[in-house]
């Protein structure tokens, strides 16, 4: 499968897709805020006509078909036939997510998308009066030649010819031997040129043209000038040069003279033609704007065999506004790989500044103050690799958008989701995990925390719902909001249900934190009925546990009648942490620094028995629960539990606070996370490995899970086999 | 490593033997990766007394089994001699800590025997095959079960 070339070239077709589908979505929001602007019309236009193009020339059909009909809309729009009313661009939005689902089931190879029928028509039902006239689709793939050389039996483009007195090119060029001995052909590139626009090319005879002798048979003698009229811009035509700009001189100038007078004048032999690839000519009425045009030819035919055909369109196209930011596309297993490596160089690194350490060379040394640049070098590295991995949350935040579309009509609410910080960047593996709960938060947001139109109503406010998600970097961290306009969680109907199912005693005395933070409880749904959206036994509880494996944590802010905010707080990256490394029972142990609110030592004052088993400490006026930490992982039983020590206190998401002794101290340092593999499951208490400066591997803890494990189950007793 | 008996008697193969409690055992060498050194292990809490803990390969975390223990006999007393036989199965590494390595063998499949059914003491079932090599008999590893599977359901 790797060594077929279509296959590759199908795969970069279903990233450009992505892409096209991505600024077809932002370029929909812009026109769902009021701006419907030519060139945001033709975004969206570009778009689905690039996916259209190269949808037929792999022949994926019913994704032609679909986004045919949507671009023959979407041309009415263009013309101004047709009005972009809110409405329309609501169906635009559907047409967009069906859109989507088509590329995806072309892509996996399944069946066409339900519901793509209904779009259609409701499509066709916009083009009304102004009549059917393309009913049949009449795109003819535009047969990509991926061999080159062969001529397609599409005509010649027609050059968009217009007066004489439009400004022109000027591009002078002169081959370099080397540009023949690479293989390249001159005719080609003039004819490429020519195929730009209207061209006229005169052959530059240099006077003293030597009479051909064997010796200089190969010296590149002729220059040619090419005086180019059209619609054409310098980067058309730098395009042209691409492949031979480093053997040949050119020179490109911008005129608005005629060609000037030249010893030999031609016209380039039209015989053996170029395919040129023209997806406007069935497509798009003669008054369509002309500017676009340069976008939906592709580039003609290099005479490199170096067949890219796809990229061209969605280059051009994809990024209209400005120049794009150069980026390369990564395999991310390639990255991955770079970021297990860096992690190495920092635990090698360490280990090495330890050795030179122990082997007594001092701190003033030429090897320790190399060391210490070193260090920083490495540093450096490694925060650069991480920032490879990072993305922005956009993809993420759209996904977001079609979900509220889909979950508000299907609840019958009015919502609109405004998103904030669309370009902060967050760990690639981050926003992969955070996609499902997120998509969890944003259904309840529409289906519990906005009213229904109604009530809205009655409470004065405006009948569409607003849930504004945002993005932010804060000390460190990315903040993720998610925050509703609705009514606010209602807390005695919270209260009543959680006593109703037994989550909290009836007589509890709860305050407004703690009563919201009873939706986080395993076995809590407010839906007094099961809706379609949620209420299916899935909670908030799941939602908080998948946000803590990412090592975030969530907080809820709300006000009644004004609305509900959910806060998530996440790493930048699951890479790194950083922790104090300590030792309990003899073991070396990491402790996430995030977690631990202040140490103190142990005195024996401090300690009060709350049962036959359980301590607890008094720290500042309040009572903490307090554990020996070697005991609850296990490490010494309870008879030799310290008395003695330091204490870690630590804070939980909930606010809880747990006491934790340990014998001691070691340093405070960042550490590389290794996954402890999959053989050993959950250990409980322990989320994950490192590696420290001596090559020994330390256990990362999970201070939240260490109460836990105070009566551990055998766990292991499965493994045993036999 | 049922694969040992699939494939056809006359082809040879290797096999890695090593001592653990005065018994000799092999493995199938193309399962092997490397043997290293004795290396302290970072204990894992509520491990089951067979696995000895992790190590640091090379920037990976490798859990250790203590063979002996896994095969229901003592532990591995006397550290600094003994060495850690890394094996990979289904794409999962473990190291093995044994005594000590002894040898490798070529013989053709044809050598390898059945093990009489004994009952259920859990270090026959870890036994695939029989060999007598010099009137020595070797036990065959059967290192998926010897390793534990993915125990992601039972945890």
């Amino acid at each position: 499968m790797t060594n077929d070339p279509m296959a590759e070239i199908r795969a970069s077709f279903f990233v450009e897709c992505e892409e096209l589908l991505e600024s077809l979505q932002d370029a929909l929001i812009v026109m769902d805020d009021g701006a419907c602007d030519s060139e945001t019309i033709n975004i969206v236009f570009r778009a689905v006509h690039s996916i259209k193009g190269g949808a037929g020339a792999f022949g994926l059909n019913p994704l032609v078909a679909f986004a045919h009909r949507f671009e023959t809309v979407m041309d009415e729009i263009r013309s101004g036939r047709l009005e972009a009313a809110p409405d329309t661009i609501k169906l635009f939005f559907k047409a967009a997510d069906t859109l989507h689902d088509h590329v995806r089931a072309a892509r996996d190879g399944e069946s066409e998308p339900e519901g793509a029928e209904e779009i259609i028509a409701a499509l066709e039902a916009l083009l009304g009066a102004n009549g059917l006239e393309e009913e049949e689709v009449d795109f003819s793939p535009m047969g990509l030649s991926f061999d080159f050389a062969i001529g397609d039996d599409l005509p010649p483009a027609e050059g968009d010819l217009t007066s004489s007195g439009e400004i022109g090119w000027r591009v002078t060029f002169t081959p370099h031997r080397a540009l023949y001995a690479s293989g390249n052909e001159t005719l080609l590139i003039l004819r490429a040129l020519s195929q730009l626009g209207r061209a006229s090319v005169s052959c530059i005879i240099p006077a003293d043209l030597p009479a051909p002798t064997e010796d200089n048979a190969e010296t590149p003698l002729l220059g040619w000038e090419v005086i180019l009229l059209g619609d054409v811009t310098e980067g058309d035509i730098r395009q042209v040069f691409d492949f031979v700009a480093d053997v040949c001189d050119v020179d490109i100038a911008s005129t608005v003279a005629p060609a000037p007078a030249l010893s030999a004048s031609f016209i380039i032999p039209d015989d053996d033609d170029e395919p040129v690839i023209d997806t406007t000519c069935s497509e798009s009425p003669s008054g369509a704007p002309a500017a676009t045009a340069p976008d939906e030819i592709l580039p003609p035919a290099q005479p490199l065999p170096a067949p890219k055909p796809l990229r061209q369109p969605a280059q051009s196209s994809g990024t209209p506004h400005g120049e794009p930011a150069a980026t390369v596309r990564v395999d991310l297993e390639k990255i991955d790989r770079l970021v297990n490596l860096v992690g190495e160089l920092v635990i090698n690194q360490a280990m090495l500044s330890q050795s030179v350490e122990q082997a007594g060379i001092g701190h003033q040394s030429d090897v320790m103050s190399g060391l210490e640049s070193f260090m920083t070098l490495t540093r450096d590295i490694q925060e650069s690799v991480m920032l490879i991995r990072a993305q922005p949350v956009k993809s993420l935040f759209q996904r977001m958008g079609r979900i509220v579309r889909e979950a508000s009509s299907s609840v019958g609410k009015n919502v609109r989701l405004r998103t904030e910080g669309d370009y902060t960047e967050v760990d690639k593996t981050v926003i992969e995990r955070l996609a499902d709960p997120l998509t969890h938060m944003i259904r309840n947001a529409v289906d519990h925390g906005l009213e229904t139109p109604e009530k809205r109503n009655a409470a004065r406010k405006p009948a569409e719902g607003v849930i504004v998600l945002s993005a932010s970097h804060r000390s460190g961290r990315v903040l993720i909001e998610i925050e509703d306009d609705g009514a606010g969680i209602n807390r005695p109907k919270v209260r009543d249900i959680a006593i109703s199912k037994g989550l909290v005693p009836p007589d509890a005395q709860l305050t407004d934190t703690e009563i919201d933070n009873l939706l986080f409880l395993p076995g809590f749904s407010t839906a007094t009925e099961v809706s379609a959206l949620s209420g299916r036994g899935v909670g908030m509880d799941v939602v908080k546990s998948a946000i803590t494996a990412l090592g975030g944590r969530i907080s809820i802010n709300s006000t009644p009648g004004l609305g509900t905010k959910f806060s998530i707080s996440l790493p930048l990256t699951l890479a790194v942490l950083d922790g104090m490394v300590v030792q309990a029972a003899g073991q070396t142990l990491v402790v996430p620094l995030s977690a631990i609110i202040e140490t103190a030592k142990l005195e024996d004052g401090y300690v009060q028995r709350l049962s036959s088993t359980g301590e607890m400490m008094q720290i500042r006026g309040e009572f903490v629960p307090l554990f020996d930490l070697g005991r609850q992982l296990g490490f010494r039983d309870s008879r030799d539990a310290a008395r003695s020590g330091i204490v870690l206190l630590t804070s939980q998401d909930d606010g809880r606070r747990t006491a934790l002794i340990v014998d001691a101290i070691m340093e405070q340092r960042q550490v590389v996370i290794k996954g402890l593999g999959r053989s050993y499951g959950n250990i409980p208490g322990v989320a994950a490995a490192t590696i420290l400066g001596d090559g020994q591997i330390a256990l990362i803890l999970d201070p939240a899970d260490i109460p836990r494990t105070a009566t551990p189950s055998p766990i292991n007793d499965l493994r045993i086999a036999g | 490593m049922s694969d040992l008996q699939t494939n056809s008697p006359e082809q040879d193969i290797e096999l890695l033997s090593f001592r653990v409690d005065e018994q000799e055992y092999c493995v199938d060498i193309m399962s092997v990766r490397e043997i290293r050194g004795w290396t302290r292990a970072t204990p894992l809490p509520f491990a089951p007394p067979h696995v000895k803990g992790v190590i640091n390969l090379r920037g990976t975390v490798l859990p250790v089994i203590d063979l002996s223990a896994r095969l229901g006999m003592g532990p591995i007393e006397g550290e600094e001699r003994n060495v850690i036989i890394v094996v990979s199965i289904n794409g999962e590494m473990a190291g093995l800590l044994v005594d000590a390595v002894s040898d490798i063998l070529t013989i053709s499949r044809g050598e390898l025997q059945a093990p009489p059914d004994v009952g259920a003491d859990p270090s026959t079932r870890c036994v695939d095959a029989l060999l007598l090599v010099e009137g020595k008999l070797i036990r065959v590893l059967d290192l998926k079960i010897i390793l534990p599977a993915d125990t992601r359901d039972a945890a």
